[in-house]
């Protein structure tokens, strides 16, 4: 049988050529960031001063390395290298190249201009300070904020994947905190603590499931109402029972920092991510187990069915509805594991509100990831490193005004998720009920 | 195994879709379930597959009754169905989309990548499919798509296969290929349940044909039947199925359309260096297998997406009697409006109505800012209903009051909804894509006459359609589209398997001299004679 010349040789591809649209937004904003660098950063540092950076090798022989660089030099410097990036963008654009040996351009240099932008930003603000700007505890500390946001993130990459948005990660981060705050004070034990958390997350996600799935009700109202519900109930147990018995409810308990013998004393690196609260362990796993059952195993092969072709998944007898509703209730309990975070691993009691908006971002650092967990790690880890800047700025003493650095991160957020980054795709059928 | 269907019944709300249905697949056969659009034969395999619950009635496997919950329950029991719309995640590759559900898994329910490779390439070779395992399902063409879920019914060791209308995605030559298969998995001793409406295929390659009609089986045939005498068995009267007059083509050149280039933000291409013109009182159907461009084609003729390059040209002559030309490549849709292009969509439903405005809404939608309609910003109530009145009658609307909301009407009835009101402007250029998809034979008849009479009005047509009966009948030239380029502009007599060729990106010249050294074999077996 021949069944496979049904498609001939074109030969007329040759004669003309279909030109792709072509989009300025990357090189107009590279040159833009590129003069804020040169006007703000360059020209308005004194001539002579110097900035400091302390890096924390994690080699007891070696100590701390305490770079001094002469301000401007080392601003000019990037500066230039800014301003090549930006030429390389316009270059591309305008040729319409989209690779150079096999690598985005706009992606590379992208992360390039932004790590040059941010340590330009930093040399500037320390230049001529007394203090050096401690650039480990800039980034363990980047790490350490980024916790809620990656357990967050990778909740919502799972209930996303298999077709019900999560917006109620909010919520469940919330409520997370909050019951790991109150078993964990009450048994004096983090640990109890600890494995409270993901149940709470879990009953936020089994409200949401039964809601979107069961009823049919739209995802993104759900959670919302959620969101809202939960931070009524616990502000109000809070005002209540929590704040009238203190020695009983609000005795805080904290996770214990571990140091991992040998790989903590990596050059840089080991003090940074290998010396820290054991959330973080719990998120590495998280994070490399979910990556590789997404994508591997049978779990995850059946639930990214539903989210992307649930009628699909029906007609090969998988059960759509029940799929989401158990995934929908894992997503819920990793978030609810994330909300410890506030509590049990900074040692804190329960606040009202106490997650702070954070959840909101973590579906940002989802979207920004491609629905994917090493992705979303990534954009996680973005945002959490712009919410510590102004914590280690302010040790070094900058005048940039807290509001100014609060915003950071959301102002990351917009671009990154308004596509300056690249188009990402969702799971088809997210957020649409299957009605069978 | 043998199959049997006894008073098989399903009802959705008082819509009677299968009434009462009497069925018997003997192993080893092809038996083709032969009925229009909407006749319920769908209905029928989705309850036989477990997808809807019956109202009524029976199903046997070798004598035993059998209830199906759900698809699993009926792949457990030996049927597989290969879907209209093809049940494939595109994200997934071949070998992910056949494993689905029923994965071989190792420790941690980790997938044996390379078992399942396995079972594809089994059964690929052993039907000389050339499927690649690890294909992503959305970047293949979707004859290729059809294999991949046979592979799937048949890694299900399915001894039943029903095909749901295999062949409305295929061109002519996927469809012979097609045809090739079902052959041999029938000496395999599969049996299948071949849906279809395309007469010709029926006759191919069934051995038992059973007639559905309004939900009832009217009748069984042998595939010696005559043509004439199954469509008029499946419509219930005699149908013409003859060419209509064609134009003289004399008028002035009306629409012309220069290097049009189209491609999305990715760089894919969608239109390549497009050129042709339509003429005063002329139609060109644009024929191809759907997702070759054609859809996008029409969206830029009407100003939906702009083009990359090129122009479109439109001439006409001002109120002083000259003619001017003017570039509408790059203008917004309200100025293609203006200009006098009237547009029928693809998908009604989407794009050419508001289901829960009324019919005497939907009649106006596109001038409803300007007089008579409405003025300072008010609608004119009467007006509105009045212009409803004369529609409903002109266009032969069914439907109890023009008050009611147009979702409410058959597809039929809602088709003729868009037709009316795009051909009761003053039109220089008419577009029309799938102008007659999922409508009852009657309105097909009716939407067509209408074109035609726009057409000898002096409108420059241009239709879009994927049913080559749609184009052979109405078109004065045929443009068939591949791959988002023009493979050849070709008279209307050019013979169906040419411009099957065609469709599959052969040139014209090609493909005259291939099919004039070897005619498809099939049509020789029934000497060449065709609709």
């Amino acid at each position: 049988m021949s069944l496979m010349n049904t498609q001939p040789d074109l030969d007329h591809e040759l004669e003309h050529e279909v030109l792709r649209p072509r989009s300025w937004k990357m090189p107009v904003a590279l040159t833009i960031f590129t003069l804020v660098a040169l006007a703000g950063f360059c020209l308005t540092v004194d001539s002579g001063v110097e900035s400091k950076v302390a890096i924390v090798t994690g080699n007891s022989l070696i100590g701390t390395i305490n770079l001094v660089l002469p301000s401007f030099s080392a601003l000019l410097v990037f500066t230039v290298a800014m301003a090549a990036l930006a030429g390389i963008s316009w270059w591309a654009t305008a040729t319409r190249t989209v690779k150079i040996g096999g690598v985005r351009i706009g992606s590379w240099v992208g992360i390039l201009f932004g790590t040059f932008f941010v340590s330009a930003f930093l040399l500037w603000a320390v230049a001529g300070r007394g203090v050096a700007l401690q650039f480990t505890s800039l980034l363990s500390g980047a790490l350490f904020l980024s916790i809620p946001l990656i357990f967050g993130a990778m909740a919502g990459t799972v209930c996303e994947r298999v077709g019900v948005i999560n917006v109620s990660i909010e919520g469940q981060l919330l409520a997370g905190a909050f019951l790991a705050a109150v078993l964990g004070a009450i048994t004096q034990n983090p640990w109890i603590g600890l494995l409270a958390a993901p149940i709470a997350g879990a009953l936020i996600g089994l409200l949401l499931a039964l809601f979107a799935v069961r009823y049919w009700v739209d995802h993104i109202i759900v959670g919302v109402v959620l969101n809202v519900l939960v931070g009524g109930l616990t502000s109000y147990l809070f005002s209540t029972v929590l704040t009238r018995n203190p020695d009983v409810f609000a005795m805080s308990v904290k996770l214990p920092i571990w140091k991992i013998p040998i790989l903590s004393e990596i050059p840089v690196l080991g003090p940074v991510l290998f010396a820290q609260s054991v959330l973080v362990y719990i998120m590495y796993l998280a994070v490399i187990i979910l990556q590789i059952m997404l994508f591997k195993s049978k779990w995850g092969l059946r639930l990214r069915s539903c989210g992307e072709h649930p009628r699909a998944a029906d007609t090969v007898g998988i059960k759509v509805n029940r799929t989401r509703v158990v995934n929908t209730i894992l997503g819920g309990a990793i978030a609810g594991l994330g909300g410890a975070y506030f509590t049990l691993a900074n040692g804190l009691a329960f606040g009202k509100h106490m997650s702070g908006g954070r959840g909101y971002i973590a579906l940002a650092a989802m979207i920004l990831g491609g629905w994917k967990p090493k992705g979303a790690l990534v954009a996680a880890l973005l945002f959490g490193f712009a919410d510590n800047l102004q914590n280690s700025l302010g040790v070094v003493g900058v005048e940039v005004p807290s509001q100014f650095m609060l915003m950071a991160p959301y102002l990351v957020t917009i671009f990154a998720v308004a596509g300056l980054v690249g188009r990402v795709h969702p799971p088809a059928m997210e957020g649409k009920p299957y009605k069978g | 195994m043998k199959l049997e269907l006894r008073q098989v019944t399903k009802k959705f709300g008082d819509f009677l879709a299968n009434d009462a249905i009497d069925l018997v697949v003997e192993p080893g056969q092809i038996h083709a379930l032969l009925g229009e659009n909407g006749a319920g034969k769908s209905t029928l395999m989705n309850v036989l597959y477990g997808l809807y619950g019956a109202d009524g009635g029976e199903i046997l496997l070798d004598g035993t009754p059998v209830r199906f919950s759900g698809p699993g329950d009926a792949m457990a029991a030996g049927i597989g169905m290969v879907h209209q719309h093809f049940m494939l995640v595109p994200v997934f590759t071949v070998a992910e989309n056949v494993v689905l559900g029923h994965e071989p898994t190792g420790p941690f329910g980790m997938i044996k990548v390379d078992e399942a490779r396995k079972i594809v390439k089994e059964i690929s070779d052993k039907f000389g499919f050339d499927v690649d395992p690890d294909a992503l399902v959305g970047d293949l063409p979707v004859g290729v798509q059809q294999r991949v879920e046979i592979i799937k019914a048949l890694s299900r060791s399915a001894e039943i296969l029903i095909l749901d209308e295999p062949t409305a995605v295929l061109t002519p030559q996927e469809t012979d290929e097609l045809m090739d298969i079902m052959r041999q998995l029938k000496l395999s001793g599969t049996s299948i349940v071949f849906i279809t409406h395309k007469l010709r295929e029926v006759q191919e390659v069934a051995d038992t044909i059973i007639v559905i009609r309004h939900g009832k089986v009217v009748g069984n045939a042998l595939p010696t039947a005559s043509q004439s005498e199954l469509a008029s068995l499946m419509v219930g009267r005699n149908v013409d199925l003859g060419v209509k007059d064609r134009a003289d083509i004399d008028g002035e050149v009306v629409l012309e359309v220069v290097n049009l280039d189209l491609a999305d933000e990715e760089g894919r291409i969608l239109l390549e260096n497009l050129c042709f013109t339509v003429s005063s009182g002329e139609i060109l159907a644009i024929a191809g297998v759907q997702g070759n461009g054609q859809t996008e084609l029409a969206e830029v003729l009407i100003g939906l997406r702009k083009p990359t390059a090129g122009s479109i040209v439109l001439h006409r002559h001002d109120e002083e009697g000259n003619r001017r030309s003017d570039d509408l490549a790059g203008k917004s849709v309200k100025k293609f409006l203006a200009a006098g292009i009237g547009f029928v969509p693809e998908d009604r439903g989407k794009d050419g109505i508001v289901h829960s405005f009324s019919i005497a809404e939907n009649l106006v939608l596109d001038q409803i800012s300007s007089p008579p309609f409405s003025s300072a910003g008010a609608l004119n109530i009467r007006a509105i209903a009045s212009n409803a009145s004369d529609r409903v009658e002109e266009f032969d609307v069914r439907a109890g009051s023009s008050n009611a909301a147009v979702g409410t009407l058959s597809g039929g009835n809602q088709q003729k909804v868009v037709v009316a009101r795009e051909l009761s402007r003053d039109l220089s250029v008419l577009v029309a894509s799938q102008p007659t998809r999922g409508v009852d034979i009657g309105s097909i008849e009716f939407i067509h006459s209408r074109i035609i009479q726009q057409r000898n009005k002096g409108t420059a047509v241009v239709i879009v359609s994927t049913e080559l009966n749609e184009v052979t009948s109405l078109a004065d030239r045929i443009a068939v589209m591949y791959d988002g380029h023009f493979v050849g502009i070709v008279p209307p007599d050019t013979e169906r398997h040419v411009l099957g060729l065609m469709m599959a990106g052969v040139g014209y010249e090609d493909a005259l001299a291939q099919a004039g050294h070897s005619p498809n074999p099939s049509e020789k077996a029934q000497g060449g004679d065709d609709v």
